[in-house]
């Protein structure tokens, strides 16, 4: 039994059968790692409390009470309180909220402007590519913080601000990613055929590059997630983010400083937030680059 | 095909491996040597009872399709098999020592020193950021701990000479992308006798090469041998290099050894089915206006272990038998057998 | 050699014009009067008037840019507004601080991730392999200002191990300035206390500093050790009776250094990013905290100067590593006439 004898439609099954045991070996390497495991635990559960946060709360996470401020962890308040008297508990989980909604605005706003400038760039080359690219290159020579920083102080610093200013900093990296994508499907005969029937350059752009350059940068942007929400919380620590009273994290920690030695909780707690779910990312990113590594495939 | 079995021999048993028999001492005994790779989608049995015998001063063909084994058999020698791979049971006798019960130290003292192995792709094997000549003179640091850096230089060069490298003093500070494939095919032939081994490994030296340079390439790895009174395991699958260089010959099919013999038996009189098909493949084999013959058939899956002659479902003279048992090796001739229960008999 | 430099060169130079375009471009967008900042709340308009055309902010904007690139052009980046000196002097002042962290953050950072990168790859999906990778990667997904603050509390106020933040105790006296590098400073004066106090200065700062660059460099170390393990050479390596520990040293590591290196430069770029908040934290006398000041209270031709020197030295570091690069890889000749094979 030859290559040449399969009918279409074997070929067909063939095909989908291979497809169908590379999900299983995904799904094979995933499980096999416990720490994939733990960061996709960590992010459902994020998920999870930021949609039923106000449930879980057991305080208005806004509401001053004077009288208790700074009181230590207890039964009452699980985190303990703040310098103004909130629970830092029910604050925790209403930044939640903040943190998953500035990570997820920022990947929408930066992922489309990366792949719509990185196909242009990539399909039409010439003067186009290069004033792209150039463009793109002069923002990759700051770092992102710094960036993010000078635009967010330079427009107001607020949560508005900070989200466009992180995606100020982000989107040429993916521009240049979807590129390379593109330049190298674009000569494909898979290409050279659609336009042989006819497609024009509009076309073969949405239709044809635009998915193919999709599943690649939405591997990239998932892996930077974490890296947005530190950006975030950065930006927040420096008061140049969100701004009182929201329940940001960065800010929270920032606001704990002058409590440092006497009510470490102050500070302490949202940091650890910062940290658990930044990890989560982080370790799911890890896995994936394995997952999608093809030597891993191998043992 | 009677008249060439010597009737003398009567109905033969399974050959007995473990009885130490006859005159010399073979260099190297394998037997029943079984590997198993523990993959993700589960177990490969691919050596499934591997028993092969190297003389003293002989060259040994392996010859069989991709993925029969003729590799993971050599590489199981100087134990150096990769995750997921093990080997799993067997024994590997080399100058009268057991190799896989050995101290992993004691077995780094074997390797490069009395068994050293030639791979494929010679600019592949090759440490692509180390100069060639410091390369070759490593080998002679790890085993001789009182040469110096600088006299191990000077040796190294002068065996690159001795592999017909021009220049060698130039050649030596080279980096490997510098050097043409046959010429870093003789880097690596004098990186491996650099230390005079008595058994060199040779895994199709000459398939990644041009066509021009092949001959020369098994010239000098038979002249250097000859010198040297080294044994050859010559791994390949092309008979016309077997037929040429080899004074026997193994034919694997599927983890295991399905016959042995001197090479003008073997090829010039196949015993087991499988042979005679791999030799009617051969373009020179098939006449005029015959279509080239292929054997009918796939390689059988080795995810299950073996429990039935893995030739058997492409075999045209199989029997229920040969589904149900594993066919021992039959004598067929003189230092000739046959893994075939048509040979049972001696025929 | 010469060729390939000029181009990287050229192109450097085209990166640092987009650079102080991009600056011009910031300092544009502020919608604050930063002249009421400079000349307070209660100044008559009268002043705030004369200090417009004074900084030359009364001019149509690309008068105001063609300024700009001239004065740049000299080398003249304007006054700080809240030094009150030249921003170029203040940045010959607080630069040194700023590379010394980072250079020993990045030691550290190079030092451990190697380690942890080649323990993770040769022992590959055991616990070693999940451990390294977890601790870095929580190195990674630590924030940086946090870390600190922790730090803080725990080695300077509980445990008192460690100094107070700042670069050297106020009771010592800085020597002569040579370098500006404090370690280096002290040397040369020969000042062994202050030597001393200024290395433990540097410990928290610097390890939370490395801490954050570890992750990136043993994550390529550990893939590129996999990737370079698998290869023919190495198997050439073992056959040859090398020790494992040898094969992993001479053969293997050191072709996996080579795209490391490209990581060790994007690592470091990011500790010039990570010092930012670092001595925010450490009251750490240097570029990073001279930055934030300048941002937070809008201080211009600060914020200008300040980022186009960040952005500068990281294409300059940028353009090093490629050139290493080139010279660790004897494959790739710098006349791009070697063969890539």
């Amino acid at each position: 039994m030859t290559a040449q004898n399969l009918t279409t439609v074997e070929v067909r099954m063939l095909r989908a059968e291979s497809r169908k045991r590379a999900l299983q070996d995904s799904w094979t390497l995933w499980k096999r790692n416990p720490v994939t495991i733990a960061g996709t635990l960590i992010i459902l559960s994020l998920i999870l409390i930021a949609m039923v946060a106000p449930w879980l709360a057991t305080h208005d996470p806004f509401d001053q009470i004077l009288a208790d401020r700074l009181f230590p962890p207890s039964l009452d308040y699980w985190f303990g309180t703040d310098n103004l008297g909130r629970d830092i508990y029910s604050r925790v989980i209403h930044g939640s909220r903040l943190t998953l909604m500035i990570a997820f605005v920022v990947a929408l706003i930066s992922g489309p402007i990366g792949l719509v400038v990185g196909v242009l760039s990539g399909y039409l080359g010439g003067m186009v590519d290069e004033v792209l690219m150039r463009l793109s290159d002069i923002f990759l020579a700051f770092p992102k913080l710094i960036l993010a920083i000078a635009f967010a102080a330079a427009l107001e610093p607020g949560l508005t601000n900070a989200i466009i200013a992180i995606s100020i900093a982000n989107w040429p990296s993916y521009a240049r990613l979807v590129r390379a994508e593109t330049l190298a499907v674009r000569n494909s005969d898979y290409i050279d055929a659609v336009r042989i029937l006819g497609a024009g350059h509009l076309r073969i752009m949405i239709y044809h590059l635009t998915p193919m350059c999709l599943s690649t940068l939405i591997v990239r942007v998932s892996l930077d997630m974490g890296t947005i929400i530190l950006i975030a919380a950065g930006l927040g620590f420096l008061g140049l983010g969100a701004q009182p009273p929201a329940p940001e994290w960065g800010l929270m920690v920032s606001d704990g400083r002058n409590y440092l030695v006497d009510q470490w909780w102050v500070s302490t707690i949202p940091g650890i937030a910062i940290l658990v779910v930044v990890l989560g990312f982080n370790l799911v990113g890890d896995g994936l680059r394995d997952i999608l590594d093809p030597h891993q495939r191998q043992s | 095909m009677t008249e060439t079995v010597p009737s003398l021999i009567p109905k033969s048993e399974p050959i007995d491996y473990s009885s130490t028999n006859n005159e010399s001492q073979p260099l190297l005994t394998i037997r029943d040597l079984r590997v198993h790779f523990y993959t993700l989608r589960g177990t490969v049995y691919a050596l499934e009872g591997v028993n092969l015998d190297v003389q003293k001063e002989e060259t040994m063909g392996i010859v069989g399709e991709t993925g029969c084994g003729k590799s993971i058999t050599a590489r199981a020698v100087l134990r150096l098999i990769d995750p997921p791979g093990k080997i799993v049971s067997g024994t590997v006798e080399f100058d009268g020592q057991e190799l896989l019960n050995l101290h992993p130290k004691e077995m780094r003292r074997i390797r490069g020193k009395r068994i050293s192995m030639i791979m494929q792709e010679p600019r592949m094997s090759l440490n692509p950021v180390i100069r060639v000549g410091n390369q070759v003179a490593e080998t002679l640091l790890i085993h001789e701990s009182d040469l110096s850096p600088s006299a191990a230089r000077k040796k190294a060069e002068e065996m690159l000479q001795s592999v017909g490298i021009p220049d060698a003093g130039k050649m030596s500070k080279r980096y490997p992308h510098e050097l043409s494939g046959g010429m870093a095919q003789r880097v690596m032939i004098a990186m491996m006798l650099v230390t005079r081994p008595k058994l060199l490994i040779a895994d199709e030296p000459t398939s990644a090469l041009d066509v021009t340079i092949q001959a020369q390439i098994i010239d000098l790895m038979n002249d250097l041998v000859h010198e040297l009174q080294s044994s050859v395991m010559m791994i390949s699958h092309d008979l016309g290099v077997v037929a040429e260089t080899c004074d026997r010959v193994a034919v694997m099919y599927a983890g295991s050894v399905v016959e042995q013999g001197r090479v003008e038996d073997v090829l010039h009189n196949p015993r087991h089915p499988y042979t005679k098909g791999l030799l009617r493949t051969l373009p020179d084999n098939a006449s005029e206006n015959e279509d080239l013959y292929s054997i009918k058939g796939n390689v059988p899956s080795l995810f299950m272990p073996q429990q039935q002659c893995r030739f058997a479902p492409r075999c045209e003279f199989s029997q229920e038998r040969c589904f149900q048992e594993i066919p021992g090796s039959y004598q067929v001739g003189n230092n000739h057998s046959a893994a075939c229960f048509l040979h049972e008999n001696g025929i | 050699m010469p060729a390939y430099l000029l181009k990287r060169l050229i192109s450097l130079i085209f990166t640092i014009a987009g650079i102080a375009v991009v600056t011009f471009f910031i300092s544009l967008v502020v919608p604050l009067d930063p002249l009421a900042a400079i000349a307070g709340p209660q100044a008559p308009q009268e002043t705030v008037e004369r200090l417009r055309v004074l900084y030359g902010f009364d001019q149509p904007l690309y008068v105001q840019f063609g300024h700009y690139v001239s004065r740049l052009s000299e080398g003249n980046l304007g006054m700080s507004f809240q030094t009150g000196r030249p921003v170029l002097d203040d940045i010959i002042q607080f630069f040194p601080a700023t590379l010394e962290l980072a250079t020993i953050a990045l030691i550290i950072s190079i030092v451990s991730g190697i380690t942890l990168g080649v323990f993770s790859a040769v022992y590959r999906n055991s616990w070693i392999d999940h451990f390294a990778r977890v601790f870095s990667l929580i190195g990674v997904s630590m924030p940086v200002f946090w870390l600190g603050l922790v730090l803080m509390l725990i080695f300077y106020f509980k445990l008192d191990w460690l100094p107070e933040p700042g670069r050297l105790d106020i009771m010592l006296i800085e020597p002569e300035r040579v370098t500006g590098f404090l370690l280096m400073d002290s040397l040369i004066a020969q000042d062994w206390e202050v030597f001393y106090d200024a290395l433990m200065h540097l410990i928290l700062p610097g390890s939370v500093l490395g801490l954050f660059g570890l992750a990136g460099i043993a994550r390529i170390v550990r893939s590129s050790m996999l990737d370079v393990l698998s290869q023919e050479y190495v198997k050439t390596a073992r056959i040859k009776g090398l020790a494992e520990h040898l094969v992993i040293v001479r053969h293997a590591l050191r072709n996996a250094l080579v795209p490391t290196v490209t990581v060790i430069g994007l690592t470091y770029g990011g500790l010039l990013e990570g010092s930012v908040l670092t001595e925010t934290i450490f009251s750490w006398p240097g570029l990073g905290r001279y930055l934030t000041t300048a941002f937070l209270t809008l201080d211009l031709n600060a914020i200008v100067g300040g980022t186009m020197l960040v952005a500068m030295s990281y294409s300059l570091v940028n353009l090093v590593v490629d050139l290493l690069y080139a010279y660790l890889n004897p494959k790739i000749s710098l006349d791009g006439e070697g063969s890539l094979s």
